[in-house]
């Protein structure tokens, strides 16, 4: 193995891992108010690339302008699951496990929607070739495709920082998942509240998804499953609940996913995803509660 | 200003309020004080539209409240200064005020609000930026209390403000709420801490299990000999 190849696995792997980032912050943000893992969550991603497949396919519009209305379908999808499937066990207050369970039938219910109107087969996905062409700078091989995903995270990251950092709202969102109770005396609209959360979370998965479909160029029903429970993975090495913690946790995951892929043997290689676990419950047996445990007083 | 009717409450199948009545005139300071478990927190969270009443009726300045929820009930400037505090322990002192006058629109009053808790506890201004949970237990009272003056509160109800406080920090926020009298708002203060509750207030409600036992000006409830056997440990 050459020191250009450890470093083109290196890159794609920040690159994958900052993917992972985003989708692993859209699980930490609604985690952190509602307690809830919504596994629905990685099929948005899903949902976004068919909007786009099917934006692009059947009409002429210019390919930001389909970017754009596919991120708002699926802000939309991420609406309508929190409407349909979650606030109502919410408002009959139904146990954490529950919901929970709800989250994995309409993660079901999305991928065989898609299967009935898509068929299973894969889709091509193409984005203009300018977008993924090939930069080789020395023998290190990058795809414009990365350099996009690295811009596009970093954008993404810094505008989420300031949202919750610095917005009525955002501060509102780490009221309530510090304590929800005292967040209602104060006359926030818990409601409001989850409905951003899914609303910011649902559009970075849209994005995450474009990034992953344009790498790997297809699309299919169940594409979004797998890299949504890596994400959730990544969330929960960083410290659930901690949107720091999903940020860094993505990046080892997919760093660790890459580099794994890359230097072991061939014939293991189709081990990647197993990998992505192991090191979960390696992370998590050193540090039960994650890299970055919101409870011992780190910061969200 | 705040009159309750009959209220009952429920936990599961538990009845936790019986069917208390209350009462609180503008400017008044009313205290409800009685024994751990009595249904002093339940009230006030039916108050709050934190729980639901299952009968009776809870009217704020004449209007009737019992099904509005929370965030509406605070919005018409009746506000709760919780048990315990529950300030958010990782937001900075400033980022919890602002969380106080979430439904203000009116930045001069938001301003006015500010700078009248900041006066009131001087010590929340030097320690602004920093997250509530390194406050003192009386430093993160003072600031619930001040992150209830930016919801612009008409009436204030207090859970158990002197609880786990020294009695110098039990004194400062004792003094603060006279202060908030002296201003002519209106309070009603749940407390465990029998004596001071009904040093400082005009009138009080006293519960058991679920039920006032008795009510009456506080400067005679202080003297009764049944309220002092059983709430004042025979002292003074």
């Amino acid at each position: 193995m050459t020191a250009a190849y450890f470093f083109t696995q290196l890159i794609n792997g920040l690159r994958l891992g900052s993917v992972y980032a985003i989708v692993a912050v859209g699980y930490s943000i609604v985690y952190g108010i509602l307690k809830l893992i919504n596994f629905a969550h990685g099929d948005i991603m899903t949902i976004g690339v068919y909007a786009i497949i099917v934006l692009m396919t059947s009409t002429g519009l210019p390919l930001w302008l389909v970017i754009l209305i596919s991120v708002c379908i699926s802000v939309l999808a991420g609406l309508l699951i929190e409407r349909l499937a979650y606030r109502p066990l919410r408002r009959r207050n139904a146990q954490e496990e529950a919901v929970l369970v709800a989250s994995l039938a309409v993660s079901t219910l999305l991928q065989n929607l898609l299967q009935m109107v898509f068929s299973s087969q894969k889709k091509p996905f193409r984005l203009p070739d300018a977008l993924t062409a090939r930069i080789d700078i020395g023998a290190i091989q990058l795809s414009v495709m990365n350099i996009i995903t690295f811009v596009a995270v970093a954008i993404l990251l810094v505008i989420l920082l300031f949202i919750v950092k610095k917005t009525r709202i955002g501060t509102a969102m780490r009221a309530c998942s510090e304590n929800m109770t005292a967040a209602r005396l104060m006359g926030i609209s818990v409601t409001r509240v989850v409905v951003f959360a899914f609303a910011l979370g649902s559009a970075l998965a849209a994005v995450a998804g474009l990034m992953l479909a344009g790498e790997y160029k297809t699309a299919s029903p169940d594409m979004g499953f797998v890299p949504g429970l890596k994400a959730f993975c990544a969330a929960v090495v960083g410290g659930i609940g901690s949107l720091g913690g999903a940020v860094v946790g993505g990046i080892l995951i997919g760093l660790a996913e890459m580099l794994f892929a890359g230097l072991v043997p061939t014939s293991l290689t189709a081990y990647r995803d197993a990998f992505v676990f192991v090191v979960l419950i390696v992370v998590l047996l050193v540090r039960p509660n994650g890299l970055f445990n919101v409870k011992e007083g780190g910061r969200s | 200003m705040l009159q309750i009717n009959n209220l009952v409450v429920k936990y599961g199948g538990i009845i936790a309020v019986d069917g208390v009545s209350l009462q609180v005139e503008q400017g008044e300071l009313v205290a409800l004080i009685g024994a751990n478990g009595a249904g002093k927190t339940t009230t006030l969270h039916t108050v709050s539209g934190l729980l639901k009443a299952a009968r009776g009726e809870i009217l704020f300045r004449g209007e009737n409240i019992t099904k509005l929820p929370a965030e509406t009930i605070v919005a018409r400037g009746l506000v709760q200064v919780p048990e315990g505090r529950q300030v958010f322990a990782r937001l900075t002192v400033e980022e919890n005020l602002k969380m106080g006058a979430y439904l203000q629109r009116d930045r001069a009053a938001i301003r006015r609000n500010y700078e009248r808790a900041m006066e009131m506890f001087p010590i929340l201004k030097q320690r602004r930026r920093q997250a509530a949970g390194t406050l003192s237990g009386g430093e993160q009272q003072m600031l619930a209390i001040g992150r209830a003056l930016l919801s612009n509160p008409k009436m204030l109800l207090l859970d158990e403000p002197s609880m786990g406080l020294s009695p110098l920090m039990t004194q400062l926020v004792f003094d603060a709420l006279r202060s908030l009298k002296a201003e002519g708002m209106t309070l009603l203060l749940v407390e465990q801490n029998a004596y001071e509750a009904l040093d400082i207030s005009d009138r009080a409600y006293i519960m058991e299990t679920g039920n006032v036992i008795m009510e009456g000006r506080s400067s005679e409830l202080i003297s009764d000999p049944r309220v002092r056997d059983a709430y004042l440990g025979g002292a003074v």
